[in-house]
């Protein structure tokens, strides 16, 4: 398989792997650079689970080749939290059991996250059309609606 | 009765589990001495099975999959509090998004009176916990809460004893509390750690003491945070496929047309010039396992095989089919057999009527679609066997695993990583047998992690429904016949808790016309469906209000209760109904726990698009243990019940699964969930009962009737309305004829 070498910047850290092109980012976050918190669940765009920001955009890594983030930004689920401090958002997500098996929660996170650098306060309507790609197959929508208005809340710097 | 009483009464697998008719398995005791030893200093707690339970559970498990292992087969439960006042819980059940590991944690912090954070509860791992049948059925809450109660009592009060020695002090002044034990008078106190002083003490109990009782918990019946939170928000939390181990293959498998095709010829002569690939024939199967997944896939493509397929049947027309296919030989000791209860006489009944009906209602076949589709890692150490996978049943995908490859369960090892749910969707062990098939040839530890696409063609699903009603009323209200068939989707829910005289009521089992299985609930949602629609029919026709209807009909105070709350939070006696809006109720009981639905929905008379604006569900299941995590797996099962009730559909053609994909299944999204309000109904003098399947049941017959109060439609299928309410041509506005 032909080879290349990529380089980005991946949670703040600047890497260079050697990998297929063409493969799927997911793969590579997962099998080449151990990070396992970004999730596989469809492998056609369609349900979030693997989401990722490239240059602060959420993008479906399932489906990205790695190709397109040379030269990159890209931050996963394990890149949200500041050392043990963790996102008003994924505090947002234990204070408000938005979640139930946790397997959607990565890409949830990473999508609302992107969501709030756009939009600090948005409206329910507003948060139901922007995560509308992620799946939560436990049906813990309401919860993560909540999660993300109290997210946006805290960073605005109300109470918490 | 007691909870152990009920517990054991209700330890048979329920008729329509169709994927646990597992064959015989064999039982290995183990010594408890020989157990023990493994156990580090510290207090163990163990509560042995009475007699008659460790019967049962035997007889149970000769029929449903086997048990035997590394633990002492007469063990329910046990605790092990060590050196630094850690807590160690050991039980069987399964975490699969249910938040079992948080209830079961506070139900033994309550009674051992300890922080919840000083519990470590162990899973799901079948060397180190005792044997259980599997996580269904909405058993955990009723049964293992219960055993976890009786060892964390024993464990406190052995505390206490032992504290009453250590400090030469009067046994009757001293308190438990807060992972200690202090004596009031002299102020002196000891932590649980610190009372063993590095000795092991072993407490081996069979009748423990009486557990506290709801109105005096004080961790459980309280919101608790889900014990595992912060990983999971983090990303760190390990499922089945983040497993790590050293030199760790991918593996892939070659997919027939259709489950359960048989191979004809397979050249696999490509793959032998890959370096570092193995390739396994087997039978039926055919892997690879290699370094990585490109190369994998890769191998896989290279493989040219011929299937043999048997013609199979189709989604168009299944229920024609069914009826065609009834099918008896499933019986088994009553398991999956049909069944029948007759009262009356039905032709008598509807003589009587005032009013007669007859309808056909059907639910189409569904899957499971859990987010994380099934993967495992398997590894051999010799002829021992271990393997990390995602199930609802450690035990038996150990049965599966141990007698695939004709080894003792003992060799086998099943852990549990954190799972991406199940919902009765994970009770078997495909991608267990897969992994380590793979890993067997392969001599390293293999990754099998099914794709989507396999996941939807190669599971099992929802068995669909054909329900057959002929049913009569009169006109002051009393159902005077019910006759009631359930074709193939089996029994759960099956009876009719409203008061008829004259009544037949049947299952009657057919050929599967794809691979079928568990799902939350089972039945109990088609037959929901099928009852509570003709009851709003029945309701309507004679002019009465489906409410009062349900109200004359009933005397189960808890079936009431529920269905008044809903319908005080919906307002129901104020709702407008007519011009497109329109509200509907439904209610109904499985498992220990009553449920009532009210949905008001929306109807565009012109395009017949549907919109669920708003649903009121009310959910009562005893004592209540966690408000907060009972609230989600309400709202969770309504959610989930609300892409059956709309659009979910599987699709299929001579057995092949045509809309294997999330593009061509939908489920439901953000944007598809109405209003939502949970009322949760709690009977603190009513044993706890699970809550993970019944609150799915009533949202599709409260929509149904929803539409029929706004559009004038009756509609009898599930999914009600795919593609739209298709409305009457005549009553479409300005098509006046």
């Amino acid at each position: 398989m032909p080879m290349s070498t990529i380089e980005l910047r991946l949670n703040g850290e600047r890497r260079t792997i050697d990998v297929d092109p063409a493969r799927p980012l997911l793969g590579v976050l997962r099998d080449v650079l151990g990070l396992t918190g970004t999730k596989y669940g469809c492998g056609e765009a369609q349900c979030g689970a693997c989401t990722v920001l490239v240059d602060g955009t959420p993008m479906r890594s399932c489906v990205l080749p790695a190709s397109a983030v040379a030269g990159k930004t890209v931050k996963t689920i394990e890149g949200i939290a500041e050392k043990d401090r963790l996102h008003p958002l994924q505090e947002a997500f234990l204070a408000c059991d938005a979640m139930q098996c946790g397997y959607c929660t990565s890409g949830m996170i990473v999508s609302g996250v992107a969501l709030l650098e756009r939009t600090p306060n948005p409206t329910p309507d507003a948060i139901v059309r922007f995560m509308d790609g992620n799946v939560c197959r436990c049906g813990t929508y309401p919860r993560i609606v909540a999660a993300i208005q109290q997210a946006a809340l805290a960073m605005r710097g109300g109470a918490k | 009765m007691s909870a152990r009483d009920d517990a054991l009464t209700r330890a048979e697998i329920e008729p329509e589990r169709y994927e646990l008719f597992a064959g015989p398995s064999y039982r290995f005791e183990i010594p408890r001495r020989d157990f023990l030893k493994t156990v580090g200093a510290g207090l163990v707690v163990v509560l042995l099975l009475r007699d008659d339970e460790a019967l049962a559970l035997q007889e149970s498990g000769r029929r449903g999959g086997g048990r035997g292992g590394s633990l002492p087969p007469d063990v329910a439960a046990w605790l092990h509090v060590g050196a630094d006042g850690t807590i160690t819980v050991h039980t069987g059940k399964a975490e699969v998004g249910q938040d079992i590991r948080t209830s079961l944690s506070q139900a033994v912090a309550d009674e051992i009176r300890a922080p919840i954070e000083s519990i470590r509860m162990v899973m799901g791992d079948t060397a180190l916990v005792p044997y259980d049948m599997g996580t269904f059925g909405s058993r955990t809450t009723p049964s293992m809460s219960s055993y976890l109660r009786s060892v964390a009592a024993a464990a406190r009060e052995a505390m206490i004893d032992l504290a009453a020695a250590r400090l030469e002090a009067d046994r009757a002044g001293l308190v438990a509390e807060n992972g200690r034990v202090a004596d009031a008078k002299t102020n002196r106190s000891l932590g649980y750690g610190e009372i063993t002083r590095g000795e092991k003490i072993v407490k081996t109990i069979e009748d423990a003491p009486d557990a506290t009782a709801p109105e005096n918990w004080t961790i459980a019946g309280k919101p608790a945070r889900k014990v595992n939170g912060r990983a999971i928000v983090t990303g760190a939390e390990p499922f089945v496929a983040d497993v790590k181990r050293d030199g760790l293959l991918v593996g892939k498998i070659l997919r027939p047309p259709v489950a359960g095709a048989a191979l004809v010829s397979a050249d696999t002569s490509g793959v032998a010039a890959m370096p570092g690939v193995t390739v396994v024939r087997d039978g039926d199967f055919v892997g690879v396992a290699a370094p990585d997944e490109p190369l994998a896939e890769k191998a896989i493509l290279t493989i040219r095989a011929e299937w043999k397929t048997e013609s199979g049947a189709d989604s168009r027309g299944l229920f024609e089919w069914l009826k065609k296919n009834a099918d008896d030989s499933r019986g088994r000791g009553g398991f999956g057999g049909s069944s029948r209860r007759e009262e009356g006489s039905v032709e008598k009944g509807l003589a009587e009527a005032d009013l007669r009906f007859e309808n056909a209602y059907t639910v189409a076949t569904i899957a499971h679609v859990p987010l994380e589709p099934r993967a495992a890692v398997a590894e051999w150490e010799g002829e021992k066997l271990t393997v990390w996978t995602g199930t609802q049943r450690p035990f038996g995908v150990r049965s599966e695993l141990s007698s695939a490859f004709s080894i003792p369960d003992e060799s086998v090892r099943v852990i549990l990583p954190a799972t991406g749910s199940g919902y009765g969707g994970k009770h078997t062990g495909e991608a267990a047998i897969e992994a380590a098939r793979l890993a067997r040839a392969a001599k390293k530890p293999v990754r099998v992690a099914w794709t989507r696409a396999e996941e939807f063609a190669f599971a099992y699903f929802r068995p669909a429904a054909l329900i057959e009603v002929k049913c009569g009323v009169k006109k002051d209200g009393t159902i005077t016949a019910w006759e009631y068939v359930n074709w193939n989707s089996g029994s759960s829910a099956i009876e009719t808790p409203y008061d008829v005289a004259n009544a037949s009521v049947r299952f009657q089992p057919t050929k599967n016309p794809v691979r079928q299985g568990s799902y939350r609930a089972l039945a109990a949602t088609a037959n929901h469906f099928a009852r509570e629609t003709q009851m709003n029919e029945m309701a309507r026709a004679i002019g009465a209000d489906p409410y009062d209807f349900r109200m004359k009909n009933t005397r189960d105070a808890r079936l009431t209760g529920v269905l008044a709350a809903a319908a005080e939070r919906f307002g129901w006696t104020s709702r407008k109904d007519g011009d497109g809006r329109g509200s509907g109720l439904a209610c109904g009981f499985d498992k220990g726990g009553y449920v009532a639905t009210c949905a008001e929905v929306e109807v565009d008379k012109s395009s017949g698009r549907l919109r669920v604006v708003r649903a009121v569900t009310a959910f009562e299941c005893g004592a209540i243990v966690n408000p907060a995590h009972l609230e989600s797996q309400v709202e969770g099962g309504v959610i989930m019940g609300l892409g059956g009730a709309l659009f979910e559909a599987v699709e299929f053609e001579s057995g092949r699964i045509l809309n294997a994909s999330l593009s061509g299944y939908r489920v439901p999204r953000f944007s598809d969930v109405p209003r939502l309000e949970t009322v949760l109904v709690e009977r603190k003098d009513i044993p706890s009962a699970g809550a993970g399947e019944t609150p799915i049941v009533a949202i599709a017959p409260a929509i149904g009737d929803a539409v029929f109060a706004a559009a004038g439609v009756r509609l009898r299928s599930m999914p009600l309305a795919p593609r739209g309410v298709e409305i009457p041509k005549a009553e479409k506005p300005g098509e006046g004829g």
